[in-house]
């Protein structure tokens, strides 16, 4: 099967960008360096390209129950325009995926709901949603829009400036977490001031084939999907797939660092067993590590203490661009490795000296 | 894109470079493996003294995104090592051909160098 394209790829080419294959999509990885477009993020705006998320519609009388059974988090909490992080886990509680719900502002009598799964996960959460309403014979329809909105985040301390600059001002009412449909240069899109960067910021979701008119409203660096992971990986935040995976890193969510997501006063696949988790504690923690001697961390370097003794692993790591120092994201024992425990990360087999921390590395 | 590949070395299909003045060689990774690599942050070498073997690993460099085994285009002693890049690994993609260079190595044979790919050779296979 080819790989999916976002709506932009051959603008993106055009201004000098390199790709990767992620989640089954061509997105763009770097457009200038790195470290260029991190920094610009940190200290004045970035714009990405981030279509290769899902989009589903959940609408009718029943989408609250529907929502509600097959998130974490309780969806009775949003008001119109509202926006809400959750996990979707399964029957042990193991996370599948991490999604943003939006309520509509505009949404009348029903409660009408779009969510947006990682990428390459759309048509899976779509089966899902459509199973358990037929299952549970509720009055909701499910729709996979992934293909019909673009979505690109403005991100950074001059976003509210460009975006309001974009929009007529009208960005300046929309709150932190909230939403609201608004034009932007011209095209309606449903704007949300959200991101996954630790930078205030916004998200533009906008008909696929309008997204160039949104792209080039913005007069930014332009950044690729290298610049947003070494972001998200100094706020801690999870990257769906490395971080925690049904397959190869199952982890409940609070083991991952995002238990406030799960409220267990909702009836949702996987409550029972993370009320268990909850009662009894999770063996190991998402924690941070901070490398005290050269070398940088990755994905699957092993964690152990002073005499070698295992402690964990790391799920994600680099060089953080804006710290100048060595970072690493993963699991470790949460009797023996809490935040300040000196331990030895494993580099190519070589125990180098780090610090146990607890993300954020930045403070935002 | 176009990269630099300059004349006056040989090269080798994991993109090291390496030069020789007749009786020590130079080494180093190219424009093209600079330019794959992007932002380098780490740079691991071996020490004065140390035996490197021909296409086996002598070091590791890293970029922001990815890690990178160094291959070794002769067999040799180490005699010398540019220690500043273990500051300055951004040298790396400033100057790969000048400042950025690695190691040199006493050979232990003239004919491994003689083996290696030719400029425009390495340039065919890059492009």
């Amino acid at each position: 099967m080819g790989l999916r394209k976002p709506p932009l790829r051959e603008t993106h080419a055009a201004a000098g960008a390199s790709f990767t294959e992620f989640g089954g999509w061509e997105m763009p990885v770097e457009f200038d360096s790195i470290r260029t477009e991190h920094a610009a993020v940190r200290e004045s705006a970035g714009l990405f390209d981030v279509s290769h998320m899902g989009e589903i519609e959940v609408a009718g009388p029943d989408a609250p129950v529907l929502m509600n059974r097959l998130t974490t988090n309780d969806v009775g909490e949003l008001d119109p325009g509202d926006t809400q992080y959750a996990c979707i886990t399964d029957e042990e509680g193991i996370i599948v995926d991490d999604t943003v719900v939006f309520r509509f502002p505009d949404d009348g009598a029903d409660p009408r709901y779009l969510f947006v799964p990682n990428a390459g996960h759309d048509a899976e959460m779509y089966d899902r949603w459509v199973e358990h309403r037929d299952e549970w014979n509720l009055d909701a329809s499910v729709r996979n829009t992934t293909e019909e909105w673009a979505m690109l985040a403005l991100q950074g301390p001059d976003a509210p400036d460009l975006a309001a600059a974009a929009t007529d001002g009208s960005t300046r009412d929309v709150d932190r977490f909230g939403a609201a449909f608004l034009d932007v240069a011209g095209v309606r899109s449903f704007v949300s001031r959200t991101g996954y960067t630790g930078e205030d910021g916004f998200e533009f979701l906008c008909p696929w084939d309008e997204a160039e008119t949104v792209w080039e409203a913005f007069d930014c660096q332009p950044c690729g999907l290298g610049a947003r992971d070494t972001l998200r990986l100094e706020m801690g935040f999870l990257l769906s797939g490395q971080d925690f995976d049904p397959e190869e890193e199952p982890r409940t969510p609070y083991e991952a660092g995002v238990g406030w997501t799960v409220d267990l006063d909702t009836e949702f696949v996987g409550r029972d067993a993370l009320e268990r988790v909850d009662r009894e504690g999770a063996d190991e923690r998402f924690r941070g590590v901070k490398l005290l001697e050269r070398g940088v961390p990755r994905h699957g370097y092993e964690v152990v203490d002073a005499d070698g003794d295992h402690l964990g692993h790391l799920t994600s790591g680099t060089m953080s661009p804006t710290l100048g120092e060595p970072i690493g994201l993963g699991y470790l024992s949460t009797d023996e490795a809490p935040p300040g425990t000196r331990v030895r990360v494993l580099v190519r087999g070589e125990p180098k000296q780090a610090n146990v921390v607890s993300p954020p590395f930045l403070d935002r | 894109m176009s990269f630099n590949v300059p004349a006056d070395r040989r090269y080798l299909e994991s993109h090291e470079w390496t030069t020789t003045d007749g009786d020590s060689v130079r080494i180093g990774i190219t424009d093209f493996a600079q330019d794959e690599l992007g932002d380098v942050v780490f740079v691991e070498l071996p020490a004065v003294g140390d035996e490197v073997t021909a296409d086996e690993e002598f070091g590791v460099v890293e970029s922001i995104k990815a890690v990178s085994d160094l291959l070794s285009p002769v067999s040799g002693t180490v005699t010398d090592v540019n220690e500043e890049l273990f500051d300055a690994p951004e040298r790396l993609n400033q100057d790969p051909y000048g400042d950025g260079w690695m190691l040199e190595v006493e050979p232990s044979s003239d004919e491994e160098f003689d083996d290696l790919l030719t400029a425009e050779e390495y340039r065919e296979q890059i492009e």
